[in-house]
């Protein structure tokens, strides 16, 4: 039986803190569109695309009515571009990214993900010329997302293609450089990328996965820091039950939004992601949640230890209300999409070398995080390489998602508007890893990759 | 199936016969309600079985904001379902 204070709770959760279902994503295999003709292929892709997800944002719309709570994303996945791409070259991925742009265009979806590659133990003839693609196809988009997984826990550490990444972040910078170097914010490297993940910009929809599926992501930092600051002074157990109940809650909403989603489409229900996904709104940031927790500043002595104990509690919270969870499942710190982050880096309080130890507990990585234009390619890879190697080690998702802004230097600020918000720019190390990185070779796996 | 009509804003004459009859009008039986005015605020949750409902629900939604809105108030209207997942295991 319902009561009062639960409909006021949730409504309030949704009116006042920000609740929402950050995204629907639907994974789209495009295994089926393979041809050697490169028109051919892209016809396949576009139909493929416009006739699976033709009903996912109206689908979407109505379950946001029907609950009243907004679904702010409805976004698409697809096959790592490079899989299907077999012998055509540069131009011709450049095309598919193209087609994938217009897919999204007709769909009225926001961002479509999948132009991936996966060459964590070496580059196969169509990961090199998808990479190589990588600049041009995101300047000529607007809605293709890009990733690359360098590494993985069983293969090692692919210090050439971390090497190419750097000069093709660089690129990708200066070939958008009228706009703010938008393209980096569409390009993700990766350590153990997860297959399932529906977020931009990293998701594609991974080689074991079915034809179609619907993967979920929650949000919700704006709850959490309600609940915290309405705790008072409790000590840090009671802190960690109040954190897992309002996860509970909170993606419980996302499994009934997913079912809802998998059962109107048709499609089966993959997976939820327990996240929780800051926004540049005030009131929907993470950092502020480690504040109310007890810290003057994001970025204090003690911000990891905070971030690990939430991170840890969402998880715990989230898993018993969800009856699948994959993707990234854990705290996002992406810099510019985080009010509280912005603030914390503007007034000096979180430094790089902070955000990459706060990336060791949580999930994901450096994402979003503004860095000079005149970075040279070496520095770019040794941030990518020191990030990787944390995931790598540490048997967990790891990754770089840095904007080399064109022209701006320590201290300016690079607006990239909406969800993606803005940076200032951090500061780095300025001494040179060129020799290290110029090595290239593999990092071996790690011992404890040795498992069987 | 039965659905959560919350109604907020400034007291005035006629608000819950105002929802009541599109309520009728639509099909909607209303199943209970509790409300509280403090001072100027009004505050209702009705609890609604839409069964019968003879309009789209997401219409249903629009209908009730839109007549909301002409008299400066906030109705929102939420499937039951929301409720019972985020509270009950």
């Amino acid at each position: 039986m319902l009561n009062t204070a639960d409909i006021l709770e949730t409504i309030n959760m949704i009116r006042q803190e920000n609740l929402d279902i950050r995204t629907i994503t639907m994974g789209i295999s495009l295994f089926d569109c393979v041809s050697e003709d490169e028109n051919r292929l892209c016809q396949k892709i576009y139909d493929k695309i416009t006739t699976k997800a033709e009903h996912l944002v109206k689908t979407g719309e109505d379950i946001e009515k029907q609950y009243g709570i907004p679904i702010v994303n409805k976004r698409i996945s697809v096959t790592p571009v490079s899989l299907i791409g077999g012998c055509l070259g540069k131009e011709s991925y450049i095309k598919i990214a193209q087609t994938l742009d217009k897919a999204a265009d007709t769909l009225g979806i926001n961002f479509i993900g999948g132009f991936s590659a996966l060459v964590d133990k070496g580059f196969t003839n169509s990961s090199k010329n998808l990479i190589a693609a990588i600049p041009e196809a995101l300047t000529a988009t607007n809605k293709v997302c890009s990733s690359v997984n360098v590494a993985t826990t069983k293969a090692g550490i692919n210090m050439d293609a971390i090497k190419l990444m750097g000069s093709t972040i660089k690129e990708a910078a200066y070939l958008t450089r009228d706009n703010n170097s938008i393209a980096c914010a569409k390009l993700v490297v990766f350590a153990n990328v997860p297959q399932d993940n529906p977020f931009m910009a990293g998701a594609f929809h991974g080689i074991g996965e079915p034809e179609c599926v619907i993967n979920v992501g929650v949000s919700g930092p704006g709850v959490v820091s309600s609940a915290i600051q309405r705790a008072g002074d409790c000590d840090l157990s009671q802190l960690a039950d109040i954190i897992k109940k309002t996860a509970f809650k909170i993606t419980r909403v996302g499994q009934l939004v997913a079912s809802e989603a998998a059962n109107r489409l048709n499609v089966p229900f993959g997976i939820i992601d327990l996240s929780l996904a800051p926004t540049p709104a005030i009131g929907d940031s993470v950092a502020r949640i480690l504040e109310n927790m007890g810290l003057e500043c994001c970025g204090a002595h003690g911000t990891t230890a905070a971030l690990a104990m939430l991170n840890d509690a969402v998880k715990k919270g989230g898993v018993m209300a969800s009856s699948h969870v994959g993707g990234l499942s854990g705290a996002f710190i992406p810099v510019s999409e985080d009010e509280g982050m912005i603030a914390a880096v503007a007034n000096g309080s979180l430094s790089i070398e902070k955000l990459e130890a706060m990336t060791a507990v949580c999930s994901v990585g450096l994402d979003m995080i503004a860095i000079p234009g005149d970075t040279p390619d070496a520095v770019i890879s040794g941030i990518i390489a020191d990030e990787i190697s944390i995931g790598v080690a540490n048997n967990k998702t790891t990754a770089v998602r840095v904007i080399p802004a064109y022209g701006k230097k320590e201290g300016d600020e690079v607006e990239f508007g909406g969800l993606l918000g803005f940076a200032p720019v951090i500061k780095l190390n300025s001494n040179s890893p060129e020799k290290f990185i110029s090595r290239g070779g593999r990092i071996p796996a790690p011992i404890h990759s040795l498992k069987n | 199936m039965k659905a959560v009509i919350t109604v907020t804003g400034k007291d005035n004459v006629g608000i819950i016969a105002g929802v009541s009859s599109i309520c009728a009008e639509k099909g909607v039986n209303i199943l209970d309600i509790t409300q509280s005015v403090l001072g100027d605020f009004f505050a209702m949750i009705m609890l609604a079985d839409i069964q019968e409902l003879n309009i789209p629900f997401a219409e249903f939604v629009d209908v009730l904001s839109e007549y909301g809105h002409s008299r400066s108030l906030e109705i929102h209207t939420m499937h039951e379902d929301i409720f019972n997942t985020m509270h009950h295991i």
